[in-house]
């Protein structure tokens, strides 16, 4: 039972197809080049809704706590993105390293990530881990997922790049991204 | 650091994705069964905002352009709390609505109501040491839309709200006391629980109203997560 239970968290309601008014001036912001650090990898790739259509007007927020420092006045660490017409998205991040996993172990590279778009009452939490990392298959948060599902959370690497890799986003059907309760 | 534990909502207070009278969500809403996320340094941890960020009249959407923007002026304001009911401190709350005539600065808007070229219709402001935000406004217009036959949106203001942790980011819609359009609204009833709907009724408050100016209405938002700040003085 809640100790509080006059505090209870505020209902969640759609951003609507309307939020780029209120949003956009985080979103899609290009990062300098001159100060692209190394590291720096391009995550890409496309929203996808039951029927494989685009999901054009899909906001995704990007989150690390590895990078602390804040860029332009922006906080460090966070990317908001939205999908395009075609419902591709293009973000490039600084990629985290592995981590401590609490109790023990290590959490491979990743990046949580939440899912917004009109049709989303809530918004979806999911993760993106990236291809080529041995780490990966120690993950305990991977290693708790389906192993028919897991590839969903995975960026493939682009060939020919080692630092472009590309991960869609679907939300529902055969190809269902794994998402989290939270 | 800041960080935020996060357990499971209460039942009925928030939406279920999938909600067939919001047509929308058929197509949108995953099937598959979640997968419980344990919290790692990556779910406690979020972005944290410098007062810097905030520029003077990001708050005031109503001196945003030469004139004023037509409409009822009002005042928005309220608290940011986490589940013990603490203030959310320096969270960023996002806003973004439509003009007194029910019409969004949007491209994908084709609502034939007029635009008004004194109203962006955007705003953000930090929270202050107790949770507080405030914001100048207009009052919004009802507008239909096309998820059923003589479908209206209530009127409503949009507020995106970051607290400690990611995973108290909230995306909702602060609507307002007396609206026959909420009955009738799917986005509005597709939190199940009654009391949790009305909690996203802010509430007509005339001692934060100005004579002879502008009315007020108040709205507190609770996110999800207890913030690890130390209780202060009060019990326990």
């Amino acid at each position: 039972m809640k100790e509080n239970p006059q505090f209870i968290p505020s209902g969640s309601q759609t951003v609507g197809p309307f939020f780029t008014i209120g949003l956009d001036y985080m979103a899609n912001r290009v990062p300098n080049v001159a100060a692209a650090a190394p590291g720096t990898v391009e995550i890409s790739g496309r929203v996808l809704d039951s029927t494989g259509n685009p999901v054009r007007d899909a906001l995704l927020e990007f989150w690390t706590s590895q990078s602390a420092a804040h860029q332009d006045g922006f906080p460090g660490g966070f990317y908001r993105i939205r999908t395009g017409d075609d419902g591709r998205y293009c973000v490039s991040l600084q990629k985290p390293e592995s981590g401590p996993y609490p109790g023990g172990g290590r959490q491979a590279p990743h990046l949580l990530v939440l899912v917004f778009c009109r049709g989303l009452l809530r918004n979806l939490v999911t993760r993106v881990y990236f291809g080529h990392e041995p780490t990966n298959d120690a993950d305990p948060i991977l290693l708790s997922v389906d192993s028919e599902r897991r590839p969903t959370l995975i960026a493939q690497r682009i060939s020919g790049r080692s630092d472009a890799f590309e991960w869609n986003i679907v939300l529902q059907g055969a190809d269902e991204t794994v998402f989290f309760a939270w | 650091m800041h960080t935020a534990v996060v357990e499971p909502a209460a039942p009925g207070t928030q939406p279920e994705y999938h909600y067939p009278p919001y047509a929308a969500s058929v197509a949108r809403s995953p099937r598959m069964p979640l997968v419980i996320l344990p919290e790692t340094l990556t779910e406690k941890t979020g972005p944290v905002f410098d007062r810097t960020f905030i520029r003077k009249n990001d708050n005031d959407l109503t001196v945003q352009h030469a004139g004023e923007p037509l409409g009822e002026r009002i005042f928005v304001h309220g608290r940011v709390l986490d589940e013990d009911g603490r203030p959310a401190r320096n969270a960023l709350v996002e806003i973004w609505q439509a003009n007194a005539a029910g019409r969004y600065r949007h491209k994908v808007d084709n609502h034939p109501a007029p635009l008004d070229p004194n109203f962006s219709g955007a705003g953000r402001t930090l929270t202050d040491d107790d949770g507080c935000y405030w914001f100048k406004t207009i009052l919004p217009g009802a507008y239909p839309w096309g998820n059923h036959y003589n479908a209206w949106r209530p009127k409503h203001i949009h507020f995106s709200l970051f607290g400690a942790g990611i995973l108290s980011r909230l995306v909702t819609q602060m609507y307002f006391p007396g609206d026959p359009l909420q009955a009738l609204d799917p986005i509005f009833n597709s939190i199940p629980d009654a009391a949790a709907r009305q909690r996203l009724v802010s509430r007509l408050d005339m001692d934060r109203a100005e004579a002879n100016y502008a009315l007020a209405f108040a709205f507190d938002v609770v996110l999800r997560g207890h913030n690890d700040t130390p209780f202060e003085t009060e019990s326990k």
